[in-house]
C-alpha cells in the first residue's frame, strides 16, 4: 500500500466514524431521556459532523476524483465505509449508548491528542480543534459511566450490561492493521502499542470508580468496519442517511 | 396568494445591490476593523464577531480586501451565515467580493474573546468563560461559575450543553434563575 493511499483510507475513517456516530445520536432527536439529555447529545453529534466534514473534505482533495465531501459522505454504500463497528451499533437503552460513547471518546481523545503532532499540517490544524471537543465529550460520557455504574442497583446493572456487551466491539479500536501501521511509520497516526495501552488504561481506571468490570483484552472480538466487513445495521443507518440526496441528486436547496 | 415571496425575492436584490455612491477606496483598513464590529454572533447577538474573537486577520488594498475567520466549533452551524452577514456588510459599503477564509489555526478558544465582550456577555445574561481553557482538567474538577444576573457563586451545573454547542447550562440556587455558561473550551 503507498503511503498516498494509506492515508486517504485513513482520513475515511476518521470521517466514517465521526460521520456514523453522529447519525446515531440524531436519532435520539425527540425522544432523549430528558431535555438536558437530548440537547447534550444533538451537540455532540453537531460537533461530531463537523469534524466529519473537514476530514471528509481533505480526503476529497487527496482522491482528487471530482467527489466532493458531500459525495463522499451520501454515495457510498456500506462495503466502502470504513467505520469503527462499534459506533455502528444501536443506541438501545441510555447505558448503552453513554458506554458506546465513553468506549469511543477514550478512543477519539488518545487518537486525535496524537494526530495534533502529525507531520502533516491539515490533519494536525483539523485535530487540534477537534481534541478540544473530543475532551469535553469525554468528560461527559466518562462522568455518565461512573453515575450509573455506581448509582443505583438498577443503574449499576444496565450499565454493567451494556460494558458487556459493547466490549466485543472494542478490539477494532486497538488493534492496527496496515493503514494504521503506514500512518505510524509516516509520522502521522498515533503509535499503536501506547494507543492501545492508553485507551486500557483509561477505560479501566473509569471503570474501577464506576465499580465495573471490564472484559479481558484478549477477549474474542468482531473487526473489519475499517475493511469494510461491517454488522448488518450499517446498511439501515445509511438507507436513512442517504435517501434524501440519493433521491434528489444536485437538491441545493432543503 | 402568497405574500411572502415577492418580498423576499425583493431582499434578496435589495442585499445583493451595491450602493451607487459607495466609494471604497476611501475606506481605509480601520474603517473596516469597526465595520466588523457592528457584525453580530447570529446565535449571541449581543456580541461582535471581534468581540467574539473569530476574525484573525484583514487585508485591504483599496481594491481587493481578505480575512481570515476561524470557526468556533468544528461544527458550528452559524459558520456559513456569519460569512454571510460579514459579506453583507461589506456590500453595504461598496466591498463587493471580500475574499473570507476559513482558518483552523491556531485554533479558537475561549481565551480569544476580548474582555469588552466578556462583560457583554454578562450583561446579557450568559455567564462568560471563566478561566484559562488551556488549563481545564481532563476529567472531573468542577468549577466555580458566577451567576450574571445576581453574582451569586452559588450556582449548579444543569447541563454540559445549553442551547447551542458553546454553551452549557447552569442554575442559580440563590437568585433560582436558570442561565447559560459560555463553556471553556
Amino acid at each position: 500500500m503507498t503511503e498516498q493511499k494509506a492515508l486517504q483510507d485513513y482520513l475515511i475513517r476518521l470521517a466514517d466514524s465521526d460521520m456514523i456516530l453522529s447519525q446515531r445520536l440524531c436519532e435520539l432527536c425527540g425522544k432523549a431521556p430528558a431535555i438536558e439529555e437530548e440537547m447534550a447529545v444533538m451537540n455532540v453529534g453537531l460537533d461530531l459532523v463537523g469534524q466529519a466534514r473537514n476530514w471528509y473534505e481533505y480526503a476529497a482533495e487527496l482522491i482528487d476524483d471530482g467527489r466532493d465531501a458531500d459525495k463522499l459522505c451520501f454515495l457510498r454504500d456500506a462495503l466502502d465505509y470504513r467505520n469503527l463497528l462499534l459506533v455502528e451499533q444501536p443506541n438501545e437503552d441510555y447505558a448503552v449508548t453513554m458506554a458506546r460513547q465513553f468506549f469511543f471518546d477514550v478512543w477519539h481523545y488518545f487518537t486525535l491528542k496524537s494526530l495534533v503532532d502529525a507531520s502533516d499540517e491539515r490533519i494536525a490544524n483539523i485535530a487540534a480543534k477537534a481534541v478540544k471537543e473530543a475532551t469535553y465529550h469525554l468528560r461527559r460520557s466518562s462522568e455518565w459511566v461512573k453515575r450509573m455504574g455506581d448509582g443505583t442497583e438498577e443503574s449499576h446493572r444496565r450499565i454493567q450490561e451494556a460494558f458487556d456487551l459493547l466490549w466485543r466491539f472494542t478490539g477494532e479500536l486497538v488493534t492496527p492493521d496496515d493503514t494504521d501501521h503506514a500512518m505510524f511509520k509516516a509520522g502521522i497516526g498515533p503509535d499503536p502499542e501506547k494507543l492501545k495501552q492508553d485507551w486500557f488504561g483509561m477505560v479501566r481506571e473509569v471503570a474501577a470508580q464506576a465499580t465495573l468490570k471490564t472484559g479481558a483484552e484478549d477477549a474474542w472480538m468482531y473487526m473489519g468496519g475499517k475493511s469494510g466487513v461491517h454488522t448488518e445495521h450499517l446498511g439501515l443507518i445509511l438507507a436513512e442517511m442517504q435517501f434524501l440526496p440519493r433521491a434528489y441528486p444536485d437538491a441545493t436547496t432543503w | 396568494m402568497n405574500e411572502r415571496e415577492p418580498s423576499s425575492v425583493n431582499l434578496l436584490i435589495a442585499s445583493d445591490r451595491v450602493p451607487a455612491n459607495a466609494h471604497p477606496e476611501l475606506l481605509t483598513e480601520d474603517a473596516i476593523w469597526a465595520l466588523l464590529d457592528n457584525v453580530k454572533d447570529p446565535e449571541v447577538p449581543a456580541v461582535s464577531v471581534l468581540e467574539l474573537g473569530i476574525v484573525r486577520r484583514l487585508s485591504w488594498d483599496g481594491k481587493h480586501l481578505s480575512i481570515d475567520v476561524t470557526p468556533t466549533y468544528s461544527g458550528c452551524p452559524a459558520t456559513e451565515l456569519i460569512e454571510e452577514l460579514i459579506t453583507e456588510a461589506l456590500r453595504a459599503v461598496g466591498i463587493c467580493d471580500p475574499h473570507i477564509n476559513r482558518v483552523l489555526t491556531p485554533a479558537w478558544s475561549t481565551d480569544w474573546i476580548t474582555d469588552v465582550g466578556r462583560e457583554k456577555l454578562r450583561v446579557y445574561g450568559i455567564a462568560p468563560p471563566q478561566g484559562n481553557a488551556s488549563k481545564m482538567s481532563l476529567l472531573g474538577a468542577n468549577e466555580v461559575i458566577t451567576c450574571p444576573f445576581c453574582d451569586s457563586k452559588h450556582t449548579e451545573r444543569v447541563s454540559e450543553f445549553g442551547s447551542t454547542a458553546c454553551k452549557a447550562l447552569y442554575r442559580c440556587r440563590d437568585c433560582l434563575e436558570p442561565f447559560d455558561y459560555f463553556k471553556c473550551i
